[in-house]
């Protein structure tokens, strides 16, 4: 399995504080990969630096076959890239409809000139439609976004992640304020995108991860602490010691 | 444009046949062409009122779908009110000097021609010169170009410099006021070309045209109702589209539409320059109807008079945005020109010129806190009804 994403040796810091402290991560084309860590593990911060929110102090993020340095790009061309994230609070345009917002993220041309003249063709709205179906919204397809679920919320914009169809997802918490039934859906949703794209799912909830049965990343004070299967990391005294112990 | 375009948008085919009527109505009313009932004055009002609706439709498109308020678009109105005034005043003052140098025994050369006008113009500044800024003042084209283009470029790099360093928010409010202010304060300086505080008067006149006012105040109604149909069509069609979700989109939370690999910055300045272009030619048809132009008009509270108009007509609603600025306007120049009667109250006397300004703050902030979609809403409120009857 060839490496999609290789974060080798990055340190940010903010005010002096450092947040993440050389940092190396890397992962395949298509793998799950579970990202843990108590609070300020600098998990948030480490999504936001791949995806070119924080500029990286120093340190080198190299992606995909052609592998280009991600450092110093915008977030709207890393994301035309193929990276796609998913915020912790589900964050989908709330006075648009779910079709709106699925055609949104659909992969097109995103510079203001196409998108002025872009009609949706059939074809753009029967893959909507489908993906509105695999997140189990076909009946709420026209209906404001804003009018949904907590949990249809987070579903959409997963939806929305995969119409960008990105080679790489980041998902933040995509289990949290969800009820047992609703993080089974998504488990599966997410264990399925796996299977043709790198996902890298952060997380608090450990029952959760261990239903994603992939491999961990463990997080400690900016830099990675452990790595391996959930039973090697939860054996790992150092893990025990900062996060699991508690 | 095509035909679904409308049919998807059934408000865009009743506000332009509302327009229609009511363009056809006050002609036949007009002392020009009908029967005399609206004043010739009345009728310049309602053509600089359309020009007004067409420049809150573009801030319509900017503060109510892409989220940016700005409190400069008076200012592209402003220039381009003072582009389109510069021929009208050079070619009128033109065909004046060559009226009178005529009468001498030598025919005046063209030189002299030339520096008998800079002097009818500027001689008020003190200087008898053209500025460099007059250069294309005697070709109508250029300077009908100049209307679009002058706003355009002005507004495509400010918005440059401005969006690139991702402004958002208050700070980006208070630097387009700053804009409008600084443009404001170099159009006042004598030495600029732009004739100081007098600004270009006159304007109501057009050259070459032995017509009467009441006549040429209508077809600049006319060309005003038609620059609001096709400014209204234009917005609509923008909005309607992809374009729209993606403008609505980053009002709603920018930070999720550059995530989504869309250039946030290019979008901003894309409509930043559309809606400078769209104020640049309401000012061009704005102006010769008020006859003058100076410094004054593009002082900052005129584009938060702007945004008034909008948020009260309702944000977000291009049809909320004319009846915004149409109703408070209208009200405005009833108010304040003396003709509403004062109430007396026996121990004080309510008079609007003086309670007007107090009325207009209250209403905003009863609007923006208890009514945000304003005026709008209730259409928005009466079409939801009906619809629901319709189908169930």
């Amino acid at each position: 399995m060839s490496t999609l994403l290789e974060v080798s040796g990055v340190s940010v810091s903010f005010d002096g504080f450092r947040a993440i402290n050389n940092l190396t991560f890397q992962i395949g084309t298509a793998e799950l990969r579970a990202v843990i860590g108590p609070n300020g593990a600098g998990k948030t911060t480490f999504m936001d630096i791949v995806t070119g929110k924080t500029k990286p102090d120093e340190g080198n993020i190299i992606w995909g076959e052609k592998s280009i340095s991600l450092v110093g790009m915008s977030e709207a061309r890393i994301a035309q890239a193929g990276i796609g994230r998913k915020f912790q609070k589900p964050t989908v345009f709330e006075s648009q409809t779910v079709q709106e917002n699925l055609l949104m993220a659909l992969r097109k041309d995103r510079g203001p000139l196409a998108v002025l003249f872009y009609r949706p063709s059939p074809a753009d709205l029967e893959r909507v439609a489908e993906l509105a179906d695999d997140m189990g919204l076909s009946e709420a397809l026209l209906r404001i976004a804003g009018e949904l679920s907590h949990g249809q919320k987070q579903w959409l914009e997963i939806g929305m992640l995969l119409a960008q169809e990105p080679q790489l997802l980041l998902v933040d918490e995509p289990a949290a304020g969800m009820t047992p039934a609703e993080r089974e859906k998504t488990t599966s949703i997410l264990v399925e995108a796996a299977r043709t794209r790198a996902v890298v799912v952060v997380e608090h909830d450990m029952d959760f991860v261990r239903r994603l049965e992939c491999k961990v990343t463990v997080l400690h004070e900016g830099s990675v602490l452990a790595e391996g299967s959930l039973d090697h990391v939860t054996k790992n005294q150092a893990v025990v010691d900062v996060y699991l112990g508690r | 444009m095509n035909r679904s375009f409308i049919a998807r948008n059934p408000s865009v085919l009743v506000f332009l046949s509302l327009l229609a009527l009511f363009t056809i109505m006050v002609t036949v009313l007009s002392e020009g062409f009908g029967i005399g009932i609206v004043s010739t004055s009345f009728v310049k009002t309602l053509g600089k009122t359309l020009c007004l609706c067409l420049i809150a439709v573009a801030m319509d498109l900017i503060w109510g779908y892409t989220g940016i308020l700005s409190l400069g678009h008076f200012a592209f109105f402003g220039l381009g009110g003072y582009m389109i005034g510069i021929w009208l005043m050079y070619e009128r003052t033109r065909q004046i000097v060559a009226t009178s140098l005529s009468e001498g025994i030598l025919p005046p050369t063209p030189e002299e021609t030339e520096a008998a006008i800079a002097n009818q113009i500027f001689g008020v500044v003190g200087s008898s010169e053209f500025p460099i800024v007059w250069a294309f003042s005697n070709s109508l084209v250029v300077q009908l170009i100049l209307v679009v283009l002058v706003p355009g470029v002005f507004a495509l790099i400010f918005g440059w410099l401005a969006f690139r360093s991702r402004v958002t928010g208050v700070y980006l409010s208070i630097l387009t006021q700053a804009m409008t202010l600084g443009l404001s304060l170099y159009l006042f300086q004598n030495a600029n070309g732009f004739r100081g505080n007098n600004g270009l008067s006159g304007l109501q006149n057009l050259p070459g045209v032995t017509a009467p006012q009441s006549v040429v105040s209508l077809w600049f109604f006319w060309a005003s109702a038609v620059a609001l149909g096709l400014g209204y069509l234009l917005t609509a069609w923008v909005v309607s589209g992809k374009f729209g979700s993606v403008i609505r989109g980053i009002r709603d939370n920018e930070t999720r539409v550059r995530f989504l690999g869309y250039s946030v910055e290019s979008y901003k300045l894309a409509v930043f320059t559309l809606t400078a272009c769209i104020s640049g030619i309401a000012g061009a048809l704005y102006y010769p109807q008020a006859g003058i132009i100076n410094p004054a008009e593009l002082a900052p509270i005129a584009s938060i008079y702007l945004a008034v108009w909008v948020a009260i007509g309702g944000r977000g609603r291009l049809y909320g945005a004319v009846i915004g600025t149409a109703f408070v306007s209208l009200v405005s120049s009833w108010s304040t020109g003396g003709q509403a009667p004062d109430i007396s109250l026996g121990f004080y006397t309510i008079r609007w010129v003086d309670w007007w300004l107090v009325l207009l703050g209250l209403s905003f902030v009863l609007v923006t806190l208890f009514a945000p979609g304003g005026i709008g809403a209730i259409f928005d409120h009466l079409s939801r009804q009906s619809n629901g009857r319709g189908t169930s």
